[in-house]
């Protein structure tokens, strides 16, 4: 799967919040989007699943402008977990991962559909509190609930925005370990929002940076996230650790 | 992991049991409200003035059928055929003679008219509320009943007139056709409202509340204005009862009633999805907006469909569908069943508590309703998390 996004712009009013984002993404790789907040990343994600269209601007798919792939097509080839998450009282843990099977539901739920709620599960360590209540679980659980939803979906594209900002250091390690292991097994690609940039370092192949709707870098993790353009983009002196298990990026003081 | 109990460990649960489980417990949930919606039913038409023995009634609703069986057959097959006598010795008429009259002419279609109207709005409910994904909205919160209350009392105030005489109306009918219109466009007039705001799910329950205080204007001001034989009029149809009831209301209700039942049960997947949020139903390849108008519009006309006949009746919409919430979960396939037997059991009994309790004198049915079904709902309220399911 190909992710080609070009001269993408995206306008709310007249606030322009995506301003001329072009980069391309191939199979099994992995995109993390840093910028500070408000700078556009969660806007960019939504327009990747159609859930908003660029002002301007061509998204494609395998070479082809996801508008004009069909919705309930691109809902297949593209699984999201959003931000800011909702549920109702009364689901449970496996009819929320239910929900990403939506598609190949028409009305009763097949076995086949059942083992891939159960494997989703499974995936992130969630297997035993199928049967809990949302509002059962912690916070942290439960967002490994939207993304075990979205491994259900068992799409080509994840997107993932902040998938990690509720989860301890074990959860979060977990998680990113897990989409690691999808990518190389399934040759899914992922764009992930992330604030952390450390978990940018260590998990993404490739790094855009966002500020105030443009791009200000791309590449891998190493040559975009440097303490230059860490000053640019959020104001902040670091400095890069390079020890036996990679580069680090140590946050130092605001400038 | 850390979070494994002696429990969990001991007695493995998958999804597929977890699953396999629920259903049977949901479709089990489903068959015992048939059942009490049926006997409650057959009671109900029994009790009144004239108290009727329960195989009369049966008898008194299965007797025509079967004498106009027995004319086919005798007509078709030749003489001599044991079936024709067996038809009537196998279903006779009730021992009570006036039974058939009074079940069939008089109870029948008012108890009908109480499982439609209850099953409607509580549907209505159900898919409102998962559609808004709010528990507090129903057809009253969102403003079609102070409209619909608006449509009638209008009809009420200016009565048939010219329009009337037009289109041959009588008073009657034209305050049920007053209320329809009124009660179904409302919904137009609010979602149009929240749509030139944004397309957030609060602007459109805020404007259903703002547009309900609007109508009850109105109608605050025609039986300010009216005279005091209209205003007994309005303030009856305000109170909401099943006085309505005819067969002509049953066969026109129960087909438009099913059909939308059936749309709206086709929804119920992507109703379970929309529950995940906006974004997420829309990658899941749901066009929310038009999802929700399609719902929103479909339900409020199977709602003022029945508000028309019967007038205000609250509390049904908002509540069927929280009980069977605690019982059933949310999944809306059978979420949307389960609200429809309930309030139809909910409406039934407390019509027929509400016309026999002070027998011959009927009471508004709402206040036995309220009473009644306040206490129960309060009861699961403080009986802490009402969750049988899993």
């Amino acid at each position: 799967m190909e992710l080609i996004v070009e001269h993408v712009n995206k306008e709310f009013g007249k606030q322009r919040v995506l301003d001329d984002i072009s980069f391309s993404l191939g199979p099994g790789r992995i995109l993390a989007l840093v910028g500070p907040n408000g700078s556009g990343k969660s806007t960019l994600i939504k327009s990747l699943t159609r859930i908003h269209d660029p002002t301007s601007g061509s998204i494609a798919l395998d070479r082809m402008d996801i508008r004009r792939i069909d919705p309930i097509d691109l809902s297949m080839k593209i699984g999201y977990v959003p931000q800011h998450f909702t549920y109702t009282l009364y689901s449970t843990v496996f009819e929320t991962v239910l929900l990403g099977r939506r598609r190949y539901i028409k009305w009763s739920v097949s076995e086949e559909e059942l083992s891939r709620v159960q494997a989703a599960l499974d995936a992130l360590e969630m297997g035993d509190q199928a049967g809990k209540y949302m509002d059962q679980l912690s916070g942290g659980e439960r967002q490994k609930v939207f993304i075990a939803r979205a491994l259900a979906q068992n799409p080509a594209l994840f997107l993932f925005d902040e998938p990690t900002s509720a989860l301890d250091i074990r959860y979060q390690i977990e998680v990113m370990e897990t989409m690691r292991r999808i990518t190389l097994e399934q040759h899914s690609s992922v764009v992930i929002a992330v604030h952390d940039l450390n978990l940018a370092y260590r998990y993404a192949d490739e790094v855009l940076v966002l500020s105030h709707g443009r791009m200000v870098g791309f590449g891998k993790p190493g040559d975009v996230l440097t303490p230059g353009c860490i000053r640019r983009v959020y104001g902040v002196e670091s400095v890069v650790i390079e020890n036996e298990y990679g580069k680090f990026l140590l946050p130092l003081r605001a400038t | 992991m850390a979070t494994d109990s002696p429990a969990d460990t001991a007695n493995k649960t998958t999804v597929h049991s977890l699953y396999h489980a629920g259903s049977t417990r949901r479709i089990a949930l489903i068959a015992v409200l048939s059942a009490i919606v049926i006997v409650s039913a057959i009671l109900s038409a029994g009790i009144g003035t004239v108290a009727i023995s329960p195989e009369d009634t049966i008898l008194a609703v299965v007797h025509p059928p079967a004498v106009a069986l027995n004319a086919f057959l005798a007509y078709n097959l030749p003489a001599g055929v044991p079936v024709i006598s067996g038809v009537l010795a196998a279903i006779p008429s009730p021992s009570n003679a006036q039974a058939e009259l009074i079940v069939t002419g008089f109870r029948l279609p008012r108890i009908l008219l109480a499982i439609i109207t209850g099953a409607s709005l509580a549907v209505a409910g159900a898919v409102m509320q998962g559609l808004l994904r709010n528990p507090l909205v129903s057809p009253f919160t969102l403003g079609l009943s102070s409209a619909a209350s608006f449509g009638a009392a209008i009809a009420i105030v200016v009565g048939p007139g010219i329009l009337g005489a037009w289109f041959l109306l009588s008073n009657d009918i034209f305050i049920v056709v007053m209320a329809f219109i009124f009660g179904w466009l409302s919904m137009l007039l609010v979602y149009g409202i929240s749509r030139s705001r944004g397309t957030n799910q609060s602007t459109l329950i805020l404007a259903g509340v703002v547009i309900g205080y609007l109508f009850q204007a109105g109608v605050m001001a025609l039986k300010y204005m009216t005279n005091n034989d209209k205003l007994r009029d309005i303030v009856l149809w305000l109170m909401g009862g099943m006085w309505g009831a005819s067969w002509t209301a049953v066969l026109l209700l129960l087909p438009l009633c099913l059909i939308c039942f059936f749309l709206l049960e086709r929804m119920a997947w992507d109703l379970n999805a929309l529950a995940a949020g906006d974004d997420v139903a829309k990658n899941l390849g749901i066009d929310v907006e038009k999802f929700r108008l399609t719902g929103l519009m479909i339900s409020t006309f199977a709602a003022s469909c029945c508000l028309a006949f019967t007038g205000i009746i609250g509390f049904i919409g908002l509540m069927a569908p929280h009980i069977c919430r605690m019982f059933i979960g949310s999944d809306h396939r059978y979420l949307i069943p389960c609200s429809a037997l309930l309030g139809a059991a909910i409406l039934l009994v407390s019509d027929t508590v509400a016309r026999t309790i002070m027998s011959p004198v009927e009471i508004p049915v709402g206040i036995i309703m309220y009473i009644v079904g306040g206490i129960f709902f309060l009861f699961l309220i403080l009986r802490g998390q009402g969750r049988g399911l899993y």
